[in-house]
């Protein structure tokens, strides 16, 4: 507190003013809110209880950052792309092939520490090479392309049994024990969680405000006029999809440490998409939309059940809940529950400062 | 045909060679090396005649997709609901009544029914807006997927062939000769030739009422420019409704076919949807000779790569999609 008010008496101009670059590009440090979340997060395992800490928290920061990378694309690229869980699962795959598991005529047996880099070169490659296919053809048609790379993906590893074990996947994988920590115990694994979703929450948000993320934004408005600009669209979008695979590729890792195993249930179509619903309904204009997207679904998703039997109707009707409130967010609020808070909030100032104008006048 | 020849002659000298290999495989009785390494050919027969079949029912399938793509710019991601809900939809008429040509035309005219309601309710509100369209169909088909999981729940259906359709029939085709010097013609299911049969009809059907009516001269007008259509003061909102309906009610056609020579259970409506998508980016967007060019092309890759490579099989299909995208990202047929 103190080297900060120093920092405004002396009044350098040179230092207020990476002072002020460095509030605009992180504007979460000025936003009291957003430190009283960081800090529910950090203390959540003295609150919640191993299956909160679990199945709550830890699964929607893992979707949460699956669905961040498809909001990096949507959002500052205008690329809807399907097949971010599909690269995730990829991920998940390579993790299972390259490390440890029970299916030991699949698995290589690297240690965590080689399979892993490996496994998030692997994804993003694939991610890069799906992107630089989708890029062939604009607009809607990404999304066609994408959900048939997703789709291919989820038959083929039903159908093949030399590398993905077919139907029944790839069984108790091996998880990273190192530092006399078993690091998919509770406590450490949610630690190990919330640690990548903020390093990639962040990257994210550096990345759109850095030169690269402004070009692509300048793509996504207008590719025509970037491209007289001297900027190359396709490039741009090719590095998009290649930073959202890594993404994605960590939610992936997350992903099969998380579950110890994987198969094609995981990667499945309807799994892609409710990676798209978790980024819609959360909201693809910010960063954070994903990790509210995934903490509503992850809570319907765990809660539906007892909910809906609770009123006396059938407790396996919980996709059609998330579709319903899907197709209601699609209708009413482009910009998902982010959208809605805002406009809310809008009005809530609106009204209040016609209502204080009222009163002065 | 001539002036192809003329501008890529290379080109035109393999693919002849191409098809007389084809036909040569098709026709002539092979050689023992090559049924060595290659397997029996009543293998390589079936393979190729249930690909073409398959590549029938994907047609169905995907010109109602890609008419309604071609004209709406609406990527319909429901179009494989739509394919299931047919088909549970002939099911039930054919179980209940017993006739399966009652079974067609009711399946079409539900599903036909459904995509009226679906375009007058939910796209036309929101006209232009690709994404969106793309988003509603998405939430469609989870919803749809959880209402016909509701009702139907997770079995195994399969539609009864009619008796008169039931058996085989012997194709003049030649797979062996038997030692005794007595040929051995091909037996080949005679519903599937049936089905195939018919849904050939419908392409060319489709492709007359398209090229030579009014209202296909409207709807071809309209894949083009339709502001510019609607500006002329035909009455654009309602060619939507036709042609979605025609679409859907395709869709619930291959319903019932999918549904007699296959089976309907939850998760045909992906498939479906996938094979549609993998049709139109090969075939071209909007264009029904280009559906029914993938559709073939689709068919055959999967049939042939599940009996020769049956663990990669889905990778042929995959291949080719990403080599038409590489080549010509139009598709093979669009006009653009």
């Amino acid at each position: 507190m103190s080297l900060l008010q120093s920092t405004q008496f002396r009044s350098d101009p040179a230092a207020s003013a990476t002072r002020r670059a460095f509030l605009r590009a992180w504007p979460d440090f000025q936003n009291p809110a957003a430190w009283i979340v960081a800090l529910i997060l950090v203390i959540m395992p003295l609150i919640a209880s191993g299956f909160f800490l679990i199945e709550i928290f830890a699964t929607t920061l893992i979707l949460g950052v699956i669905a961040l990378s498809l909001m990096f694309l949507a959002g500052y690229g205008g690329m809807v792309s399907l097949m971010q869980l599909t690269i995730a699962g990829f991920a998940g795959y390579m993790v299972a092939v390259f490390g440890v598991s029970g299916n030991a005529n699949i698995s290589l047996g690297w240690p965590w520490w080689l399979a892993t880099p490996m496994a998030l070169a692997l994804a993003t490659l694939f991610g890069t090479l799906g992107g630089a296919l989708a890029v062939r053809t604009e607009g809607i048609y990404t999304i066609m392309i994408t959900l048939a790379i997703g789709a291919a993906f989820y038959y083929f590893t039903n159908q093949n049994w030399a590398i993905f074990n077919g139907h029944t996947g790839i069984n108790t994988v091996a998880t990273p024990h190192f530092w006399g920590v078993d690091w998919r115990a509770d406590i450490a694994f949610y630690y190990v969680t919330l640690g990548v979703a903020a390093i990639c929450y962040f990257a994210v948000q550096y990345v759109s405000r850095a030169p690269f993320g402004l070009a692509l934004q300048g793509v996504r408005d207008n590719s025509r006029r970037m491209a007289a600009l001297g900027f190359n669209p396709n490039a741009h979008r090719i590095a998009a999809y290649a930073f959202a695979a890594f993404i994605a590729g960590l939610g992936g890792v997350l992903q099969v440490w998380n579950y110890r195993q994987i198969s094609p249930g995981s990667v499945s179509v309807g799994a892609c998409i409710d990676i798209l619903i978790i980024a819609v309904v959360g909201g693809i204009t910010r960063p954070i939309g994903p990790f509210i997207g995934a903490f509503i679904f992850v809570l319907l998703r765990t809660f539906a059940l007892d909910v809906l039997i609770k009123f006396g109707l059938d407790g396996n009707r919980f996709r059609l809940l998330i579709g319903l409130g899907f197709l209601a967010i699609v209708f009413w609020s482009s910009d998902g529950v982010i959208g809605l808070w805002e406009r809310w909030r809008q009005r809530n100032k609106s009204t209040a400062t016609r209502r204080s104008g009222g009163h002065h006048g | 045909m001539a002036s192809f020849i003329e501008r890529h002659p290379a080109w035109a000298l393999i693919a002849i060679i191409a098809i007389a290999v084809v036909l040569w495989l098709v026709f002539a009785i092979w050689p023992p090396g090559l049924e060595a390494a290659f397997g029996r050919k009543r293998v390589f027969l079936n393979a190729v005649l249930n690909g073409i079949t398959l590549g029938g029912l994907y047609f169905l399938v995907a010109s109602g997709f890609t008419l309604i793509f071609g004209l709406m710019r609406n990527v319909n991601l429901a179009h494989g609901s739509l394919y299931l809900f047919g088909g549970y939809i002939g099911y039930a008429i054919s179980s209940w009544t017993g006739s399966w040509i009652l079974s067609f035309i009711v399946a079409f005219v539900v599903v036909a029914l459904v995509g009226v309601i679906l375009q007058l309710a939910v796209f036309r509100r929101m006209e232009g807006q690709d994404l969106r369209q793309t988003m509603v169909t998405i939430g469609l088909s989870i919803v749809f997927a959880d209402l016909m999981l509701w009702v139907f729940g997770g079995d195994f259906y399969q539609i009864q062939t009619p008796s008169w359709l039931i058996g085989p029939v012997q194709l003049p085709l030649l797979t062996a000769i038997k030692s005794s010097g007595e040929p051995v013609y091909l037996q080949y299911p005679l519903v599937r030739l049936v089905i195939f049969a018919a849904s050939v009809a419908i392409g060319i059907a489709m492709w007359l009422a398209l090229n030579r009516t009014r209202i296909g001269m409207i709807v071809r007008a309209g894949v083009d420019d339709r502001d510019i259509l609607a500006a002329t003061g035909v009455r654009i909102q309602l060619v939507f409704v036709l042609v979605f309906a025609l679409g859907a009610g395709l869709a619930g056609i291959a319903g019932v076919v999918g549904g007699t020579f296959q089976s309907l259970s939850p998760g045909e409506d992906t498939r479906f949807l996938l094979a549609s998508l993998v049709v139109v980016i090969v075939g071209g967007m909007g264009s029904i000779p280009g559906a029914a060019l993938g559709a073939v092309i689709i068919g055959l890759a999967e049939q042939l790569g599940s009996v020769y490579i049956p663990t990669y099989a889905i990778v042929v299909t995959f291949l080719i999609m990403v080599l038409v995208l590489a080549l010509r990202p139009q598709g093979l047929l669009a006009r653009r």
